[in-house]
């Protein structure tokens, strides 16, 4: 078959609902984009662990300490499911930690805000897994194989995270007014970084056409957002709190909420590296992993001395 | 992506773009070798493929393979085997783009190494 | 010593031992060489802080005077704490904190296996499920121990070291006294004595495996059990416990 022929095969099959496999033909450009979308995927896992890890040593009672403990373990292994299922594209981890250490790889925007106040805890896994659970869920159908495999298994996981961030905030609605008071002002500052995480709209974003095409996007981010809007504000009423938006309005003949503008100004300076904690973040991966190295050079070395000792002596 | 064939009408080896090449990993950067994970949820069912884990040694393969896959119950058996140990069936797909010597299960540059014997050659 | 007062500070001794190294252990949560061991030190940590509000739950319950797990652990100073100095140590490096772990693993490998038994059931039930967890724990250390102690020379250096640090604290875990004595003579804790010389056995065998060297028994260092801690459980304690005190009375 000639490429072209071997393209068209390949759409039909998409066209057709079909899964590929790792060792189907497919172009080049569909490969990169997976790596690439995978890759983006998994380090925002991984660097989504620092801003919670940062209260896990301040977790206010041992049930908090323990779920959120678990759910950032969670995220490492969400992190390392989908390093694993881009590895059967032809890419060694290894190289994928370093465009991230060297800052060539992106990663998702709202992992570079600070985390200041146990409360914000609640309101990562209330808002952030929130719009993630909203963009994942499509994913779980995605045409590439390992990465639907991959986000089954995540989408069971994620559930429990959102649970528990709303959880924790409706716990700090009803309490003493200096929790209530932490819980307002955890959602004036995520808020609107989290409607950002859903990506900039989609006139701005030049792959949504051929990534939807290849069903690994299946809806759009204006979409996504308006979703996650329209969940979401009856949630805050449910707790009694306010989001920072005075535009935010429902509206009966669209059925959907209005809302404010998102200054995008703010969205693309973070994604440049002039967000408030962009630096921290990689400058604690990279620590991680020269830290570790040692370690890593330590486990294969054991692992050839004893390889070595265990094989049969040549005839 | 069809390469140039050279005089002999050879196609040369493939190149994975997004690799650095043989080797992919650079000095010291590895991440350890890749192992597939296959649970047997209860006693009579088959083990299913679960996924990958890196490790670096069978005893450590397995601790890995419980922690990531087993942790939340549910599994009364795991395997785990390097990688590199499968052999898979061709893709019916495969064109005169694929190489028909790729009887590996993945893409992964491990595959594409300097295979073990000739190391120190 | 009256029999309850006996079994809360044994209870005590157990829960804060294990909340104080699970602790530890969750600071490197994001940090870990790789992102495997990342997961399998979360694992530990959840396993012991889980044994920890298991066993702190019951002390509460002992003492009879309304605290719970979370009273127990957020609102008591270091001086009232009961772990053993080993657990509160800084991480150090990986070597450190794996040496650290294989010293107690083992310790809490054979306490657990004899817990089992307790006279008390409660205790008993606690330490059956904790069982089931520290084999894996004590299979992932002692296997790292060897890694490490016999991987690269920055390795073996690395541990020994470790090893050679640690070695004062460890003697504290077999040092009975009246409060041990109490819970053995009422069949409720096993005797340190007797599970002292296996452990001996285990940590030689590994250290061996791992090339390394066992220290000459020198001056042991203690006074846990009794709240004489070193300066770490302070900061320790003022980071687990500063959103817990800052809202006293607060659920979460």
């Amino acid at each position: 078959m000639t490429e072209e022929e071997l393209n068209a095969a390949f759409e039909a099959r998409i066209a057709a609902g079909e899964t590929i496999e790792p060792k189907d033909w497919m172009p080049d450009r569909y490969r990169t984009q997976l790596i690439r979308m995978m890759s983006q995927h998994a380090h925002s896992e991984i660097v989504g662990m620092l801003p919670e890890g940062n209260w896990i040593t301040r977790a206010p009672s041992l049930s908090r300490k323990m779920t959120l403990i678990a759910k950032v373990q969670d995220e490492a292994g969400h992190g390392l499911y989908i390093y694993c299922g881009a590895e059967t594209l032809g890419v060694d981890r290894s190289e994928l930690v370093d465009q991230l250490l060297s800052g060539k790889a992106k990663y998702s925007s709202i992992f570079n805000y600070p985390t200041l106040t146990w409360a914000d805890i609640g309101v990562i896994g209330w808002f952030v897994d929130g719009a993630a659970i909203v963009n994942q869920t499509v994913l779980a159908k995605a045409s590439y194989g390992p990465y639907a495999r991959a986000m089954i298994r995540i989408c069971k996981e994620e559930n429990f995270h959102k649970k528990q961030g709303y959880e924790i905030i409706a716990t700090l609605a009803r309490g003493t007014p200096e929790q209530k008071a932490m819980a307002q002002d955890a959602i004036n500052r995520w808020w609107w970084p989290s409607l950002m995480m859903l990506g900039p709209s989609d006139t701005d974003s030049p792959n949504t056409a051929e990534l939807m095409r290849w069903r690994v996007k299946r809806k759009t981010n204006d979409e996504l957002r308006q979703r996650f809007i329209d969940l979401t504000v009856p949630q805050a009423d449910a707790v009694g709190l306010t989001l920072p938006d005075p535009n935010l309005k429902y509206n009966p003949d669209t059925q959907h909420y209005d809302f404010g503008q998102i200054d995008w100004e703010e969205f693309w300076a973070v994604v440049k590296g002039n967000g408030p904690c962009n630096r921290e973040r990689i400058q604690a991966r990279r620590d991680a992993h020269e830290n570790g190295r040692w370690v890593r050079e330590a486990a294969e070395a054991y692992a050839a001395k004893h390889e070595r000792r265990s094989q049969p002596t040549a005839a | 992506m069809a390469e140039a064939r050279d005089a002999t009408g050879q196609a040369p080896p493939i190149d994975l773009p997004g690799t650095a090449g043989n080797g992919a990993a650079a000095q010291g950067e590895s991440q350890w070798p890749l192992w597939e994970v296959f649970t047997q949820k209860t006693g009579g069912e088959p083990h299913e493929h679960a996924g990958s884990v890196h490790a670096a040694d069978p005893e450590m393969a397995l601790q890995n393979a419980r922690d990531v896959y087993a942790r939340r119950g549910g599994v009364v058996s795991l395997w785990v085997v390097p990688s590199i140990e499968i052999t898979a069936s061709q893709s019916e797909d495969a064109g005169p783009l694929f190489d028909p010597g790729a009887d590996k299960v993945y893409r992964h540059p491990q595959f594409y190494k300097i295979p073990r014997g000739l190391k120190g050659f | 010593m009256d029999e309850r007062s006996a079994l809360f500070e044994y209870l005590l001794r157990l829960g804060d031992d294990r909340l104080v190294l699970g602790h530890r252990l969750s600071e490197w949560c994001g940090h870990g060489p790789i992102l495997e061991e990342d997961i399998a030190l979360a694992n530990i940590s959840l396993d012991l802080v889980g044994q920890a509000t298991l066993l702190l739950k019951l002390a509460g319950e002992t003492e009879g005077k309304g605290r719970n797990e979370d009273a127990l652990a957020y609102f008591r100073d270091g001086i009232e704490y009961r772990n053993l100095q080993l657990a509160e140590l800084p991480n150090g490096d990986y070597a450190y904190t794996i040496m650290r772990q294989f010293l107690f693993d083992v310790y809490s490998y054979h306490l657990l296996d004899r817990l089992r038994s307790s006279s008390h059931s409660e205790l008993a039930g606690i330490a059956a499920k904790g069982f089931k967890e520290v084999r894996y724990h004590v299979r992932h250390s002692s296997e790292w121990v060897a890694r490490l102690g016999d991987g690269t020379e920055e390795s073996h250096v690395r541990s020994q070291n470790a090893l050679d640090d640690l070695w004062r604290f460890a003697g504290e875990i077999f040092v009975p006294d009246e409060v041990d004595m109490e819970m053995t003579a009422r069949g409720i804790g096993p005797d340190l004595l007797a599970i002292k010389p296996q452990w001996e056995l285990v940590v030689r065998d590994v250290v061996t495996r791992a090339t390394l060297t066992m220290p000459a028994d020198k001056y042991m260092v203690g006074g846990g059990r009794k709240g004489r801690h070193t300066e770490f459980l302070g900061h320790m304690l003022a980071e687990m416990q500063i959103v817990a005190r800052s809202h006293p009375g607060a659920e979460w």
